[in-house]
């Protein structure tokens, strides 16, 4: 029997029983389209993940702190309690509430500049604001974020602050708009808005800036929802900031960037940050700080995808079940074709063929309703409540990962086909072809 | 004297093992030659079903051979047993054994299909068989469709269909009013005389086993009479 016949008979044969069939792809369609749109979900996510580090552009830039002792973390009890450091100060990082980091000095930031590898170095400045007003309206809290050289913040209206430009501008985030009593995003460009912070001598010191663009929020914004000043505006805030601090103490920072060639590889990349380690420095890239959530992503996925899996040997023992039945049935029909010459291994290779083409069936059907589906509820989710985070595809398909449930579950239906097959194959034509 | 085309050679078939064996064949000799028409005859139970199937190469002897064309089948293993099977052999069976929900021409192609024939190939030797037992018409109709008489001559086509050098009938008037009946036996001995296909039909039914050329009465897994054994 020529293959080609034998796939036609296994199809052929797949629809003679077909509400039998029907069901038993109904099950391993429960399990593809699970599969597929949890996958969707893991390349869609993923994929917004990467868009956003390629957005912000800044690859070959480094954020480095001050390895501190209680960097570890927590529950580090060995350690014991951490001596004082003057040269603490708050962490703009990441991290728990009152974390605290060593601060990083002019001397530090010499030493960084000394790194091999190290192009160049810029501190962090880290202001923290008391409140943004419109002119006797209410105040809110807002965060002042800062962007390094490189780095790109997307924006919904209006150009980024510039930094050559030696009058404070600033980005405002979308959602200060509306609170902030700007009819839309166009309507806030231009406009005039006060800053306050709280200098070391307790008295409260007003910027005045412009708003020139508004910046959307994105999950990976550089600067979050803060809002992104210029340099002019950076240095009059960490000015009055620090009116009444000696000028020694001001230079005290938390973080700087530093860059690298921007075609380094990730060896090399690692390679730098063993040396800023043994110099004392703990550096990490915006790859390293959205792994962490790509890693979290991945995880949260895969157990979508293992319950997914789970769905599917459910289905695979239906599969073993509809051909058991179906050997059942065709008993005399099995003794014929021996009778006439076909071998046991092609009356195995029917019967397991016949299970892959049921599996292909239900998960080729599965993964294109899958397709459809997760297509509509991302699009319906973007402009709902999604639309807080632009550019954002929640669930998103591409071939390779499609084409690869579509065979896994060939081969888990192949797999549940070969205990029936192999029962096929065994039939002796005697025993089938007797009367009553 | 030409070889014969079928030999059986001290063919014995034992059932189970010790106290509970039971043979069903006790030593069983014939030749059969090219073209003719033989009866084995027998009641239920006297072995002639066994023989047939020995005869056939769907069952092994427990001990002697079975010689096909002057070749002894006990060499024949795998693939080449399952191709000579293919090639050598047509079916027709009491109970018809065809595929209820596929077409008429589906089930004569069958045999076709397990040999590897192509599909044109296929189509045209099965149209061809059919043409022979006046079944065009129904080509395209369900097997399950047809009246017994209609089977039956579907079955032979199907048994045709390879051109085989033996036909197989076990009871082929079993399931079949007389009047039919007849009509299926004048084609298999049609086909014997005219093709010149050795035909071996297995039966309890006198008037089948008298118009074929010798009969083979077996009885207790014995040959009781051969009469071609009797020199006329």
């Amino acid at each position: 029997m020529k293959i080609s016949d034998l796939v036609g008979s296994a199809t052929a044969n797949t629809f003679r029983s077909k509400t039998r069939t029907l069901l038993t792809i109904l099950a391993i369609f429960i399990g593809a389209f699970t599969l597929t749109l949890t996958s969707g979900l893991g390349t869609g996510i993923n994929a917004y993940i990467d868009d956003t580090v390629t957005a912000i552009g800044a690859s070959d830039v480094m954020t480095v702190v001050k390895t501190s002792e209680q960097g570890d973390g927590f529950g580090t009890a060995d350690a014991g309690p951490a001596e004082y450091d003057p040269d603490t100060v708050s962490s703009g990082q990441p991290g728990p509430p009152g974390q605290t980091v060593v601060a990083l000095t002019p001397a530090d930031l010499d030493t960084l500049a000394g790194i091999d590898g190290v192009l160049d170095v810029a501190p962090t400045r880290s202001i923290s604001a008391d409140y943004i007003q419109v002119g006797d309206g209410t105040r809110y809290v807002v965060n002042v974020g800062g962007l390094v050289a490189g780095q790109r913040t997307p924006l919904a209206a209006g150009a980024e602050p510039d930094n050559s430009s030696t009058q404070p501008q600033l980005a405002l985030p979308t959602s200060y708009v509306e609170p902030l009593g700007f009819a839309d995003e166009a309507a806030a460009l231009g406009e005039t808005v006060s800053i306050a912070v709280t200098d070391a001598e307790r008295t409260r010191q007003v910027i005045e800036a412009t708003i020139v663009g508004v910046a959307e929020e994105t999950l990976a914004t550089p600067a979050g929802a803060s809002i992104v000043p210029n340099d002019a505006l950076t240095d009059a805030l960490f000015d009055a900031q620090n009116t009444g601090i000696p000028a020694v103490e001001a230079q005290r920072y938390a973080q700087a960037s530093i860059w690298f060639d921007p075609a380094a590889t990730d060896e090399q990349i690692d390679a730098l940050k063993d040396r800023l380690a043994d110099a004392g420095y703990t550096g990490s890239t915006v790859a390293d700080q959205l792994g962490a959530f790509r890693t979290v992503i991945d995880g949260i996925v895969w157990v979508l995808n293992a319950f997914a899996v789970i769905a599917l040997l459910a289905a695979s023992f239906g599969i073993v079940n509809t051909l058991f039945m179906s050997v059942q049935e065709r008993t005399r029909e099995i003794g014929l074709m021996k009778a006439m010459g076909m071998g046991s291994g092609k009356v195995f290779g029917l019967f397991s063929l016949e299970a892959t083409v049921i599996g292909f069936l239900g998960s080729a059907i599965g993964a294109v309703l899958a397709i459809v589906a997760g297509t509509a509820i991302s699009s319906a989710l973007a402009d709902g409540f999604l639309s807080d985070l632009p550019g954002l595809t929640l669930i998103a398909f591409e071939p390779a990962p499609i084409a690869m449930i579509i065979l896994l579950v060939m081969a888990i239906a192949f797999l549940a086909g070969t205990l029936p097959a192999s029962r096929a194959a065994r039939a002796d034509p005697v025993e089938s072809l007797r009367y009553e | 004297m030409e070889s014969p085309v079928i030999s059986a050679v001290n063919v014995q078939k034992t059932y189970g093992r010790g106290a509970n064996s039971f043979d069903a064949l006790k030593g069983v000799n014939f030749d059969i030659h090219d073209g003719e028409s033989v009866a084995i005859l027998g009641k239920s139970g006297s072995g002639k079903s066994t023989l047939m199937h020995i005869l056939a190469l769907l069952d092994a002897p427990t001990s002697g051979s079975i010689m096909l064309g002057g070749v002894d089948t006990r060499t024949l293993r795998g693939s080449r047993l399952n191709q000579t099977r293919n090639k050598t052999f047509g079916f027709v069976f009491q109970q018809f054994f065809l595929t209820s929900n596929i077409s008429v021409l589906d089930n004569v192609m069958l045999p076709m299909k397990i040999a590897g024939v192509g599909r044109t190939e296929r189509r045209r030797r099965g149209m061809a068989a059919l043409e022979q037992l006046e079944l065009v018409d129904k080509a395209k109709n369900k097997a399950a469709n047809l009246s017994g008489g209609q089977k039956q001559r579907v079955v032979i086509a199907r048994a045709l269909v390879n051109n085989p050098r033996i036909i197989f009938a076990d009871e082929p008037t079993g399931n079949l009013d007389s009047a039919t009946g007849t009509v299926v036996e004048d084609i298999l001995f049609g086909l014997n005389r005219q093709n010149g296909i050795t035909l071996i039909v297995v039966t309890h039914d006198e008037e089948l086993a008298a118009r074929c050329d010798r009969r083979i009465l077996v009885r207790d897994g014995q040959l009781v009479s051969d009469s071609a054994a009797v020199p006329a």
